[in-house]
């Protein structure tokens, strides 16, 4: 316990990394998958297979190989990110693993996102897409004022798993030099090895406060949109 | 709900709007894989000396044992994993109390930790210095710990998924619980949750990579050692990336002919993460 109540700030500060890196390749996961998803339900056959394609490589490519394509291919192909580094925001600048890590996470999770929107849409009754089309609606309309309202109820579940499983993914950037949750606690234990366990349990403390942080918000966003 | 209620037959103007995005999106998916290619023969990753590796026989064999280690560690961790989600997932739809609510967090706990932390922690529990296991069981105790955890859940939805009626004629019949349980439950429970437990064997398999961090055996290892060597971490990047990614659609086609010749092709694969707040924790 002394361990980390000591260093307190440190322990903040990598759940802050943890949380940055969620945020950012949360938001970046759910805009590249509800694109792949549109392509995957969309009228036109090679779009669809393009995004499949693009869902079976990322799905099935552990997270680990994509960070290491991110962080020791890509240089050799000549990206290497460090641009981002000179760009300065009101005092801001973000790290070249920052933008790997986000990179990689983003890339992997959207392939989950895709296929959560898609089971969505999928789980919209049949008759509701027939009537809309009956009534004159266009594709696009029926989409947007029949098909995805209802489908977004649906989806909640299955993209909250995803989220999730994307705050505990962060998790392998300790492996690229990210100073977030994990690799802190692998420093916390290298210099306190006798105080391994609670220094264990108060990590995982932290990660299970994101999980229910999200898991809660979107219960209550279930609850909201439930129709009477 | 399938695609095609979405939108009408096209008509003549519609099927040119859609050649017209098709050959759209071929030419970007060219562009996309041409510029790949470019950057790739600019940079030189694709002379003859940076694949070599992977055609000489003794290096083969270095990926081939690394495959193995790790089905070996994906295996191991999901036998253990089953009795693990067994113990555990019976005991959360167990009737007593003092035996539900410790599996509830045991479960609760170890689906939100994330594995490599798991990984780490037992690495520092049981092999660091001189300790008593090698990283590979580090690995296979971690993995066990959360696939298990997420097979408890499968477990006490595949259990409850069997008819009610069932365990009522049982129960009429005479029966003892746990002879309800082992006899009547069991069995129909395991059929409806095949595809599932399939699945869970990918994400074991894709999860055992990150054993690579804790220095266990298995292809992202042997991906280090060979990228370190050669120094051509491009191929040896993609070449890796393709076994696992072969080896997974491998055990997904397994899951949906499972699918296809236990549940039968209308039933809905059992979605345990899709119950909202209880059950909000993924299983990727």
């Amino acid at each position: 316990m002394e361990a980390v109540f000591s260093n307190f700030d440190e322990y903040l500060k990598a759940f802050g990394v943890t949380l940055g890196l969620f945020v950012v390749s949360g938001i970046g996961s759910l805009v590249l998958g509800l694109f792949l998803a549109s392509l995957r339900v969309g009228p036109v056959a090679i779009m669809r297979r393009a995004a499949a394609l693009y869902v079976i490589i990322f799905r099935n490519t552990p997270l680990l190989m994509i960070f290491i394509f991110m962080a020791a291919a890509m240089p050799k192909l000549g990206y290497n990110f460090k641009w981002v580094e000179d760009i300065e925001i009101a005092g801001w600048s973000v790290s070249a693993f920052f933008v790997r890590s986000t990179l990689a996470l983003t890339l992997y999770t959207s392939a989950f996102v895709c296929e959560a929107f898609r089971s969505g849409v999928n789980s919209v009754d049949l008759g509701q897409a027939e009537a809309a089309r009956a009534v004159g609606l266009t594709f696009a309309q029926s989409m947007r004022y029949v098909v995805l309202p209802q489908a977004l109820r649906a989806v909640v579940p299955p993209l909250t798993s995803v989220q999730v499983a994307l705050i505990k993914n962060t998790s392998v950037a300790a492996a690229f030099g990210m100073a977030e949750a994990t690799a802190t606690m692998r420093a916390f234990t290298n210099n306190n090895a006798d105080e391994r366990i609670q220094i264990f349990l108060l990590f995982a403390l932290g990660y299970i406060i994101l999980v229910e942080i999200v898991a809660l918000s979107s219960y209550v966003l279930e609850r909201k949109w439930k129709v009477a | 709900m399938s695609g095609n209620v979405l939108f009408d037959a096209p008509g003549p103007r519609t099927i040119a709007r859609h050649r017209v995005y098709t050959v759209l999106t071929l030419l970007a998916l060219a562009g996309i894989i041409g510029f790949f290619a470019w950057r790739l023969q600019v940079t030189g990753q694709l002379e003859y000396e940076k694949w070599e590796v992977f055609l000489t026989p003794s290096y083969v064999e270095v990926i081939l044992q690394g495959l193995l280690d790790t089905l070996q560690m994906a295996f191991g961790a999901i036998v253990l994993a089953i009795v693990f989600g067994l113990v555990f997932g019976i005991g959360k739809v167990s009737e007593h109390a003092w035996l539900r609510w410790p599996s509830w967090v045991v479960v609760e706990f170890f689906r939100a930790v994330p594995v490599l932390m798991l990984m780490i922690f037992s690495f520092y529990l049981f092999a660091i210095g001189n300790g008593p296991l090698s990283p590979m069981w580090c690995v296979i105790i971690a993995l066990t710990c959360y696939n298990g955890a997420v097979l408890a859940e499968v477990f006490r939805a595949g259990i409850n998924a069997v008819p009610r009626g069932q365990v009522e004629a049982a129960y009429a019949l005479g029966m003892r619980k746990t002879q309800v349980m082992v006899q009547i439950q069991l069995p129909q429970a395991v059929k409806i949750m095949l595809p599932a437990l399939i699945s869970q064997c990918i994400v074991a398999l894709k999860d055992t990579s990150l054993g690579a961090y804790i220095l266990a055996p298995g292809l992202t290892y042997v991906y280090d050692q060979i990228s370190q060597e050669f120094k051509n971490q491009v191929p040896a990047a993609l070449v890796i990336a393709s076994i696992y990614i072969v080896v997974n659609l491998l055990l997904t086609a397994l899951a949906t002919w499972a699918q296809k010749r236990y549940v039968g092709e209308k039933a809905a694969p059992l979605e345990v993460a899709a119950t909202g707040f209880d059950d909000g924790r993924g299983t990727l």
